[in-house]
């Protein structure tokens, strides 16, 4: 009797939060990804209050969201191989384009994205290139391959950095090869820990969050680099300079998606398509510095703009000429061993 | 009856704690070690397998976890080289300055770990403080690498494990009675013979326990490798790190993690052993 009246009375206390909950939106977003003022602004919009949670990394989100089934969040930001891991653990709802008007200020090709096309279960919300970025006046030449980060010349010892995530420390050795990003193949994992280990002797650090701090300071001369943040380097010394290799790049997308536990799934719409306004996407092209597939925000962003930071010009349908980064799926392991043959080495 | 029960009364606070926030995660970390990743991360709950301990075998493993070792095994031995000469220094001090060369010593731990980390990273850089000093001074023609290396790792756990050391030391100083030196002394030993006959031998619980801080400390450490190291000295703390969130491999995360723990409890029960040896022998 007394169970049975304690589970009726925690029963109910889930069923009053929940009612609570309906009118307010919880979602996790990178630190800085979206306006400082959005709740405000959201909640002048619809009505809607909203909770922002805050993770710093993909992996942060992944680790909480698996975890908890998802509950407790209405909308996440993950970058695409993690949308596509959370749709394949069936953790994320679809997207409904008639709740998301909005979604008509995307360019068409943010709708070819592979992960998934037709935007079924992610919006996409920023995306760009990984290349080059460099100090105009301590490299000699315009660096032009991944080869010459891999194997720097004499000068460039000791001051060269490489992103530190797993698939971005990988990826400038299997476009060097000339082979996917995405590659689970043992020969060519083989083959690009080789590669990495003897461009290792010659890195001054794995660095994902300073390094155009270190171009600025000039503790680097060359760093391996998103288009983004090397845009900040730029703001900082116009000698900076962005460069995609001649053997490409990838394509990162960072994207919006629902949970399939979210409370307020109308809600988390309504949040999808208050942020895909051109407003918002104007404010992530003038305060991240990224590239957005929001069309709208992309033409009401000064032209001055992309002629500071060349790589804001990008078309879109030059990114989609670069292989997007994919979830490894059971591959996942063999990547892992070698990242950690590579991170052991001496 | 009350007499009995009064003891465990008053450890049941305690084993609580150490049941529910040591006993019942590590148990918890254990019982991941048997199953697979699943093919998008997560645990896939339906295999049961020796695979991953088979995995943790691997020679690759095996020397990260010796270069862990090494690193944290230096980083000790520094610690206790500087940590029991301050550490005796402070005991001989007056009761005045014992109390403030204490709080001096504790006085880093008000700031926070990961700013005195990045502290020494100013002070480290090739245009920081110490390369501009020396190159000010003519020591050194151009900056030399202190930085992103074994060097600077090491340098940043020594750094901030050895005011444990002191403190075990200075402990294990103030409860050893004068008498015994001064008997040695009226004995005709002389003071370095003391010091090594007497006052070390007795100071020895002291200095394991000191050295077990530094050392379990350091072996799990992952933060200094990654901000000292630049990513490029990898410790078995960063391969388990990698392991939960970047393969998203847990399983195995949990079977190397579960393979550390067993490896701290060994050295921990060590030290038990040996302490109550020193004490028995002391009495």
């Amino acid at each position: 009797m007394n169970t049975k009246k304690i589970l009726m009375a925690a029963f109910g206390l889930v069923l009053m939060t929940g009612s609570a909950l309906a009118d307010k939106v919880v979602i996790s977003n990178w630190d800085g990804y979206m306006p400082k003022d959005i709740a405000d602004k959201f909640k002048a919009a619809t009505g809607l209050d909203l909770e922002v949670a805050v993770h710093a990394t993909n992996e942060e989100i992944m680790g909480k969201v698996t975890a908890s089934g998802g509950q407790g969040f209405d909308v996440l930001f993950v970058s695409s191989p993690f949308a596509e891991a959370l749709h394949k653990l069936d953790l994320l709802a679809p997207i409904d384009p008639a709740k998301i008007p909005n979604l008509k200020n995307l360019y068409p090709e943010a709708a070819q994205l592979k992960h998934d096309p037709g935007n079924t279960f992610s919006v996409p919300y920023a995306w760009g290139t990984t290349g080059l970025c460099y100090r105009s006046d301590l490299v000699k030449g315009e660096p032009s391959s991944w080869n010459d980060l891999l194997n720097p010349a004499d000068d460039l010892k000791g001051k060269t950095t490489m992103l530190a995530t797993d698939r971005w420390l990988m990826a400038p050795a299997f476009l060097a090869a000339g082979v996917s990003v995405n590659t689970v193949d043992q020969a060519a994992l083989d083959k690009a820990r080789d590669q990495l280990v003897a461009t290792k002797k010659t890195l001054l650090a794995y660095d994902d969050t300073t390094f155009y701090s270190k171009l600025v300071s000039g503790e680097a001369s060359l760093v391996e680099a998103w288009d983004g943040w090397c845009n900040y380097g730029i703001a900082e010394k116009p000698e900076i300079k962005y460069v995609i290799p001649k053997e490409g790049s990838d394509l990162w997308v960072d994207t919006m998606v629902i949970t399939k536990a979210a409370q307020n799934p109308d809600g988390a719409a309504k949040f999808i398509d208050f942020l895909l306004s051109a407003e918002n996407g104007k404010w992530v092209v003038e305060n991240i510095m990224y590239k957005t597939p929001n069309k709208a925000g992309m033409d009401s962003v000064d032209p001055a703009m992309l002629t500071q930071y060349p790589n804001m010009a990008i078309a879109p349908a030059d990114l989609l000429k670069y292989e997007q980064l994919r979830d490894l799926g059971d591959g996942a392991k063999a990547f892992a061993k070698t990242v950690s043959e590579i991170m052991a080495a001496k | 009856m009350n007499a009995n029960r009064s003891p465990w009364l008053l450890m049941a606070p305690g084993l609580l704690w150490l049941v529910a926030l040591m006993v019942v995660p590590c148990l918890l970390i254990f019982s991941l070690t048997i199953f697979e990743r699943g093919t998008y991360g997560g645990i896939d709950w339906h295999i049961i397998t020796a695979e991953n301990f088979r995995r943790a075998f691997d020679p690759l493993y095996a020397v990260i976890l010796w270069d862990s070792a090494r690193i944290a095994g230096l980083a000790t031995l520094i610690a206790l080289l500087i940590g029991y000469p301050a550490a005796y220094a402070i005991a001989k001090a007056s009761p005045r300055w014992q109390t403030v060369l204490l709080f001096l010593a504790i006085l880093p731990f008000w700031t926070n770990y990961l700013i005195r980390t990045y502290a020494w990273i100013v002070l480290l850089n090739p245009a920081g403080l110490i390369n501009g000093l020396l190159q000010w001074l003519g020591l050194t023609a151009g900056p030399i690498p202190l930085l992103y290396n074994e060097f600077a790792v090491v340098l940043g756990l020594v750094y901030n494990y050895t005011p444990f050391v002191i403190l075990a030391i200075y402990s294990a100083l103030q409860r050893l009675d004068p008498s015994y030196a001064e008997a040695s002394r009226d004995l005709g030993a002389s003071a370095a013979t003391t010091f090594w006959r007497i006052t070390l031998p007795l100071t020895a619980a002291g200095v394991a326990a000191g050295a077990v801080f530094v050392f379990v400390l350091s072996i799990g450490n992952f933060l200094t490798p990654d901000l000292l190291g630049g990513g490029k000295v990898q410790m078995v703390g960063n391969l388990i790190y990698d392991q939960f969130l970047t393969a998203r491999d847990w399983p195995f995360g949990a079977t190397l993690s579960s393979l550390l723990i067993g490896l701290m409890m060994i050295i921990l029960f060590a030290q038990a052993l040996a302490t109550r040896r020193a004490y028995g022998e002391g009495r």
